[in-house]
């Protein structure tokens, strides 16, 4: 009978925005076993987690280690509970030695001074322990990224962690980088070591874990031994509607293509290729959806269309135009827009008001100046009609923009970039953490663009959105396009689940057929 | 006319007593450098270190003043006592002017991290503006303290003391250069392997530089930043206030107003252009300092005297601009590396 290290009974957390982000979640781990924790984004992975290790406070719910029950008010008590964590933003000290990282906040001292050979030996221990290869006295900032982890991995195992918890860790290594963290990982369970793993890539579930536990938009689910179930089943548990919404919509009439992407490459600041060798085209009256697990690719794509980020390999083309090398205003200039997932850096300036914003792609023009100076009565005639047009509910046009609510903060947004008359819309996340209405309105509003003839292209982590929405689909995984779905409504849930998780891919004959001329 | 101005710049430079004041003068610029570079060390860009030094030398004055009059009493020069008791009123008046000068400096440090770290003001407002008031505060205090708005001359201040150097006094030009200098010249020099030894030996040092890097690791695993940010402003203060101190009373025994005259912004240029690594930032406040003896010595040529003025800020400038230039090509050789 397998020791049980750590129960996790029934935790609700509700955040203070009343965002229900576990509800009666059990997460049972024994000792010495690899467990998974999958689920889709926004599942409630890393708020179980963030309870777990005393970064967030659950409203209900109890935490038992090693059958005793035990309260976690801060990251400190979680270590002296014997809970590690690796975190996917690293927390090291880059101009610091991998030993000074190890021994920070305990330094071992000598005299008075501190004893920087002692703390090589700790490390050095550990390394040899654990095989864990790293340099002790490396710079941390001289290491590529796997090092930089294992050197996580050493800071919290030289505190004691037995259970250590793993933030998708493998979303920012290279394949060669994850087979040795495998390695490494099986290693330290083989000593005794527990480890939760936090993932959605299912062949990596698959080949490391022992069990696993699966999360559903803030609920336990289900659990199994990985044995037991195949990739096709874990993938069913993760992924599921839980209300479809309906959008009205005609078939779509696609003409000739806007949007050319060809053989695109983009490489990371570290050298690692986040999207590796892409074509697709989106059509004039058509809405292109991009469906897959956030972090694949699809981000950079729509900066790098949009000019925001500069890539290594292929061309994009609007309506024929090159867009390389062009700033991004002659980007939009082009007739492209862009609704950033980033709403509050990209989005909006939050602490001008409504009328500067929706201006802000075209204050300069020749319309809205007279003279040296703006035309205060045009655009003020342009902002009242856009909040009228837009249902923006604001007391009045200067009212600055990070005093409306999201979902209307995003309408400002939308107000701007729809009434342009783009010839190619970028929607990326366009409805996300917003309310049902403002949803809704911009769902109805890129369906209408659409029909007047703009090309859309619309990535979305949502899979409600993503098919209710599209005309055709793309899925990404881990850089490339997985498949191609000409009629977005011949798919179902679970084989969309299966293409995005990387448990089926298209030919490449089947995903070149998005590469319309 | 060129030759003649040539060799006469010549004649000046070669000399030591040009050698020996580059000494001197660098003497609070590499205190000032010291105190940024602890500040910085954990994070904060300290820009008071101008108006701390200024409040703490004034500080020190007023203070050695007060003490070295109530330790003489009623004596007079004339009184038969006077001369016994003397000795003792300046040594007493010295050490109470430098503790309370050093003192008035580390307040002013924590106060700083009280603002920007407790009440998360902006830095360099807070730094601005306690160089503002100590501007004002200084000439204010100082015409409370003697009566006057410009210098302290009615008040009978101490000076350290000056030392000096057996045997190394006797051997010449090398005697003539190094020895005979005021004691602050001397801690100084040594105030530079004390701060490499606390900030690059000791466990508070690596939290300091742990602070300043990412606090966010820091914290994960137990450190206090805030606790540590306090510590390294205080640090930053003590080593101000010896600057400060070392300005009203080594080589001159009064306050003047504005006398810091820009050392403090100086020495932060020094400690930037060092990287706020000791070893650099102690190079480049004497090379600082060496322009700055340079233009003292140079006025009395036919030079215009605004040309020479200009040069230790003209340095400063081209100093920085050297160091962007190279870090900017290391970031870039890091970035290929990692990208291969």
């Amino acid at each position: 009978m397998p020791e049980e290290i750590l129960l996790m009974d029934k935790i609700t957390k509700v955040y203070p925005n009343g965002f229900v982000a576990n509800k009666d979640v059990t997460l049972s781990i024994n000792k010495g076993e690899i467990h998974a924790l999958v689920g889709e984004n926004g599942a409630g992975k890393s708020t179980l987690m963030k309870v777990l290790f005393g970064i967030e406070q659950p409203e209900e719910g109890k935490i038992y280690i090693k059958g005793k029950e035990v309260k976690i008010n801060n990251p400190l008590e979680a270590i002296a509970n014997g809970v590690g964590m690796v975190h996917q933003h690293f927390m090291l000290v880059p101009s610091l030695t991998v030993a000074e990282n190890v021994v920070l906040g305990m330094e071992p001292k000598k005299n008075g001074l501190f004893d920087f050979e002692e703390a090589v030996r700790i490390t050095e221990e550990a390394v040899n322990k654990y095989n864990l290869k790293v340099s002790a006295r490396a710079k941390v900032e001289d290491l590529p990224v796997g090092f930089k982890q294992k050197v996580e991995i050493i800071k919290a195992l030289v505190r004691g962690a037995e259970i250590l918890i793993l933030d998708e860790p493998t979303a920012v290594l290279t394949p060669q980088e994850t087979a040795e963290l495998f390695v490494e990982l099986k290693h330290l369970r083989d000593q005794g070591h527990t480890i939760v793993f936090i993932s959605h890539k299912l062949n990596e579930i698959k080949e490391l874990c022992d069990r696993l536990t699966v999360l559903r938009l803030g609920k336990s689910v289900g659990k199994a031994i990985v044995a037991d179930v195949t990739e096709q089943e874990i993938s069913k548990m993760m992924v599921g509607r839980d209300v479809v919404l309906k959008v009205e919509k005609t078939k779509a009439e696609p003409k000739e293509t806007v949007l050319k992407v060809r053989d695109l490459r983009i490489a990371s600041d570290t050298g690692r290729t986040i999207v590796d060798n892409i074509s697709f085209s989106v059509r004039k009256g058509e809405i292109l959806g991009v469906a897959g697990v956030e972090g694949n690719g699809q981000s950079q794509i729509s900066e790098a269309i949009t000019g925001l980020l500069g890539f290594q390999n292929g061309s994009i083309t609007v309506n024929g135009v090159d867009v390389k090398g062009k700033s991004i205003r002659r980007i939009r200039e082009m007739g492209v827009s862009h609704v950033s997932e980033d709403r509050m850096t990209y989005g909006v300036a939050a602490t001008s008001g409504v009328k500067d914003n929706v201006i802000s792609d075209r204050y300069y023009k020749k319309e809205f100046n007279k003279g040296l100076l703006m035309d205060k009565k045009k655009i003020e005639d342009l902002s009242d009609r856009l909040i009228k047009e837009f249902l923006i509910k604001c007391d009045d046009r200067d009212r600055a923009v990070k005093m409306l609510s999201g979902g209307n903060m995003q309408k400002v947004v939308v107000a701007r970039e729809f009434s342009n008359n783009p010839k190619l819309v970028i929607a990326n996340q366009p409805t996300r953490g917003i309310d049902v209405g403002a949803t809704e309105f911009i769902r109805k509003r890129l369906v209408e663009l659409r029909d007047e003839g703009t090309a859309v292209l619309l990535i979305s982590a949502d899979l409600n959105e993503v098919l209710e929405l599209s005309d055709s689909l793309i899925v990404m995984n881990e850089g490339h396009i997985a498949a191609y779905i000409p009629d977005a409504s011949s798919i179902s849930d679970m084989e969309l689940g299966e293409y995005m998780l990387g448990v089926k891919k298209q030919t490449p004959e089947e995903i070149a057929r998005v590469a319309y001329d | 006319m060129g030759e003649g101005l040539f060799s006469q710049i010549f004649d000046l430079l070669f000399t030591t007593s040009f050698a020996a004041s580059i000494l001197r003068v660098t003497t609070p610029i590499l205190f000032a450098a010291l105190g940024g570079l602890i500040a910085r060390r954990c994070g904060i860009m300290n820009l008071a270190l101008e108006g701390m030094m200024l409040t703490s030398a004034l500080t020190g004055v007023v203070v050695s003043a007060f003490v070295r009059k109530a330790v003489l009493g009623d004596l007079m020069p004339a009184d038969a006592a006077y001369e016994a008791v003397s000795g003792r009123a300046v040594a007493a008046g010295a050490a109470a002017g430098f503790l309370a000068g050093v003192l008035c400096s580390v307040l002013m440090g924590l106060f700083l991290a009280y603002m920007a770290v407790q009440l998360k003001a902006n830095i360099y407002l807070s730094g601005l503006a306690i160089n503002t008031i100590s501007t004002g505060g200084t000439v204010f205090a100082l015409y409370l303290a003697a009566g006057e708005k410009g210098m302290s001359s009615s008040l009978n201040s101490c000076t350290m003391p000056v030392i000096d150097i057996p045997i190394i006094k006797d051997i010449p030009i090398i005697g003539e250069v190094i020895s005979g200098h005021n004691i602050m010249v001397y801690f100084a020099l040594l105030c530079v392997p004390l701060v490499y030894y606390i900030v690059m030996r000791t466990s508070t040092g690596l939290r300091i530089r742990a602070v300043g890097e990412n606090p966010n690791a820091a914290e994960s695993v137990g450190v206090n930043v805030k606790k540590v940010q306090f510590q390294a402003m205080a640090l930053s203060g003590l080593f101000c206030g010896f600057g400060g101190v070392s300005l009203s009373m080594g080589y001159v025994s009064f306050f003047s107003r504005g006398m810091t005259a820009g050392k403090g912004f100086i020495g932060m240029s020094a400690m930037n252009l060092g990287n706020a690594t000791p070893i650099g930032t102690t190079i480049a406040a004497f090379l600082f300092g060496m322009f700055d003896a340079m233009a003292n010595i140079l006025q009395s040529l036919s030079v215009p005297s605004q040309f020479i003025a200009s040069i230790p800020y003209v340095a400063t400038l081209i100093g920085l601009i050297v160091f962007a230039i190279q870090t900017d090509r290391k970031t870039k050789r890091l970035k290929e590396k990692h990208s291969k």
